[in-house]
């Protein structure tokens, strides 16, 4: 367990609830009071059966989506209190996403895309460099130009998280990254995050179903039903 | 991001869906083609009105016999008896001089050859103020109106067809309605059209046409009486004493209306304006509608894109997007392919309007189809209007779009 309480938690999460209403009376409780706090560094993953509110938490802490109650500190900012164009540079500059169908735009080339998140912020310096470093930093440097439709599944989702880092984020959500890939190219992007997470000290967050990546990780949340029933 | 990014993405979203583009566009180039070639259909037309008006001189007025404006009864002729009136210096001083004019059309033979033709008579000044220039001989003179000689200066073209030859005609004789005039001389080749060609008439003394041609009830008169002001800062003097001359001649009381119209050239201007401004008009009415039909299918097809979008808007506002920055995007995409649009437009239009002049040219009608650069700046900025107009509701409703439901779109 991380416990450094002369450090203050990047996520700190009280008592949160997302209640989804599907019509008249049917609602559902697809968070029902999560209590967490994620400090620098860390590397967790989340695991938990299909419907059990992983993908709805992990919008919460990206900021995506707000909850109906409860309390979201992100490095010390109370979420809520955000008006929508604050919310879109919290989530420019803090949080690196990737996603589990890699969301590439298909237009445009590797490069481009990874530095697509620097052209919504406000240093549009040396964004090909960046992108670059970022695309170097995963080890595709030699198909920065290539379109997505171009590259393997598992080269399209290292694209997807040089991308999540090209802003050098406080954290990095990954929600089921490995979810669309083979074990092999799975593999390659957990080695991956591992890596950022231990040479960069970025702090990652992974959604899982699968129990080897989850070993592979210090710290896991076991979620069931919208609570969180086991932390090891 | 910047307005610079925003083009390039635009573009480059575009030209993605190169033919769909296309298509969409059709209404604005169509619009948008239209008002440009009328509109520079229209200028060359009113260029080659103001040319010809000025090679007249915009200090002449012409008189005819009747009252457009008023129901008058029995309107009096115009007879060469009014004309000598208004050449009289102490009665008309800002007048420089004053000349009759008939035409009609008559039968022009020589041999076998038989041609129908326009016929003008008038008097030797005629000459100069229509600028009647002669290939050989002469115009015909004071002695030849009084005289009422049977002579004749024929038109080129008219010339040409009958003799067979173009030079050497003057003393010939020709047959104007079966009664032999001598041909005194030949004009230059000047160019018109099938309602106006001067190469293709002829000229005679106006008292000839009176007895040989006219068949008018009074022998005297004259169809038309042109008159030059002094200057043409005279011409509104020239004007009302002209009138003063023939409403006493004519012996009209204070209670009754003129008999007789005078026009002066800004009417006549004015005249032809008011044709170009109605067409003008009614084109820029179809423009207006395919333009509005061409935004309409701009939003139809921003909306598809929205649609068909949905992720990638998802995705850009979890990278960071903000509202103004999609909304720009989306905004940006619909005003460059409504300008791109209003572009091919310009183009199409400028072509069509040099077609069209071509066809009036080959007709014998000079015409030049002007494209002014104000046209060229005002379509532009009609189509970009259009499609930032066409372009809000989409851009906005995809700006509008919640990041979760969007990233969760199929
Ligand atoms: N936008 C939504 N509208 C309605 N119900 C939703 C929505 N998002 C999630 N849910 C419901 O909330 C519950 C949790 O979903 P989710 O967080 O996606 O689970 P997981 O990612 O763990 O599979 C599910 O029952 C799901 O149907
Ligand atoms: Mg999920």
């Amino acid at each position: 367990m991380a416990d450094k309480p002369h450090v203050e938690p990047v996520i700190r999460v009280r008592g949160m609830t997302k209640d989804f209403q599907m019509g008249e009376d049917i609602v559902v409780r697809a968070l029902r009071g999560i209590d967490l706090d994620i400090y620098p560094g860390e590397l967790t993953t989340i695991m938990g059966p299909s419907g059990s509110g992983k993908s709805t938490l992990m919008n919460m802490i990206g900021c995506l989506d707000s909850p109906t109650s409860g309390e979201y500190y992100l490095d010390g900012v109370l979420v809520s209190d955000l008006e929508d164009d604050e919310l879109a540079e919290v989530r420019n500059k803090k949080i690196g996403f990737v996603f589990q169908k890699y969301n590439l735009l298909p237009r445009i080339s590797a490069i481009e895309n990874v530095a697509l998140p620097l052209r919504y912020s406000d240093d549009t310096s040396n964004m090909r460099q960046r992108a670059e470093e970022a695309l170097i930093a995963v080890g595709l440097e030699d198909r920065m130009l290539h379109k997505p439709n171009e590259l393997s599944g598992g080269q399209q989702q290292r694209v997807a998280v040089a991308r999540a880092l090209v802003n050098k984020p406080a954290i990095i959500l990954a929600d089921e990254p490995t979810g669309n890939l083979d074990s092999k190219s799975g593999q390659e992007v957990m080695d991956l995050l591992l890596k950022l997470n231990h040479e960069m000290k970025t702090t990652i967050v992974i959604v899982t179903h699968d129990a080897d990546v989850a070993a592979q990780t210090r710290r896991v949340i076991r979620l069931f039903d919208g609570l969180i029933v086991s932390e090891d | 991001m910047n307005f610079f990014q925003a083009v390039k993405e635009a573009f480059s979203s575009l030209a993605a869906n190169k033919m769909r583009s296309f298509l969409t566009v059709l209404g604005i180039v169509i619009g948008v083609g239209a008002v440009i070639a009328v509109l520079s259909i229209s200028r060359g037309a009113e260029a080659s009105i103001i040319g010809q008006i000025e090679s007249i001189g915009t200090n002449v007025i012409y008189v005819m016999r009747g009252n457009r404006a008023e129901d008058v009864k029995n309107p009096r002729h115009l007879t060469l008896a009014d004309v000598e009136e208004l050449n009289n210096r102490l009665r008309a001083p800002h007048v420089r001089w004053a000349s009759p004019m008939m035409s009609e059309f008559a039968t022009f033979s020589l041999g076998s050859e038989s041609h129908d033709a326009g016929v003008v008579g008038s008097v030797p000044v005629y000459q100069h103020t229509m600028d009647v220039r002669l290939s050989e001989g002469e115009f015909f003179t004071e002695d030849d109106v009084d005289s009422r000689r049977a002579v004749v200066v024929l038109g080129p073209d008219l010339a040409k067809r009958l003799t067979g030859r173009s030079s050497e005609v003057v003393g010939m004789s020709v047959r104007i309605n079966n009664y032999p005039f001598r041909v005194i001389g030949v004009s230059e080749a000047k160019g018109g059209n099938q309602f106006n060609n001067p190469d293709m008439q002829a000229y005679i003394p106006i008292t000839t046409m009176q007895m040989r041609i006219s068949r008018q009830s009074v022998s005297d008169s004259v169809s038309i009486i042109m008159v030059q002001a002094q200057d043409a800062e005279s011409v509104d003097e020239a004007i009302s004493e002209t009138r003063a001359v023939l409403r006493a001649r004519h012996r009209l009381t204070a209670k009754q209306a003129d008999d007789f119209t005078i026009t002066n050239q800004e009417d006549i201007l004015s005249i032809a304006n008011s044709v170009t401004n109605i067409l003008t008009i009614f084109m820029a009415g179809i423009a207006g509608i395919s333009l509005l039909v061409g935004g309409i299918g701009i939003m139809n097809i921003m909306l598809v894109s929205v649609t068909e979008r949905t992720r990638e808007i998802g995705l850009r506002k979890a990278l960071g997007a903000r509202k103004s920055d999609i909304k720009l995007q989306f905004l940006t995409e619909s005003a460059l392919l409504s300008v791109l649009g209003g572009i091919l437009g310009i183009v199409v239009g400028w072509v069509l309007g040099l077609v069209v002049s071509r066809i009036a040219s080959s007709y014998g009608t000079p015409l030049v189809a002007v494209v002014g650069i104000d046209a060229i700046l005002l379509a532009t900025l009609f189509s970009l209007a259009v499609g930032l107009f066409f372009g809000i509701y989409p851009a906005i409703r995809a700006a509008n779009l919640e990041p979760v439901e969007a990233l969760r779109y199929e």
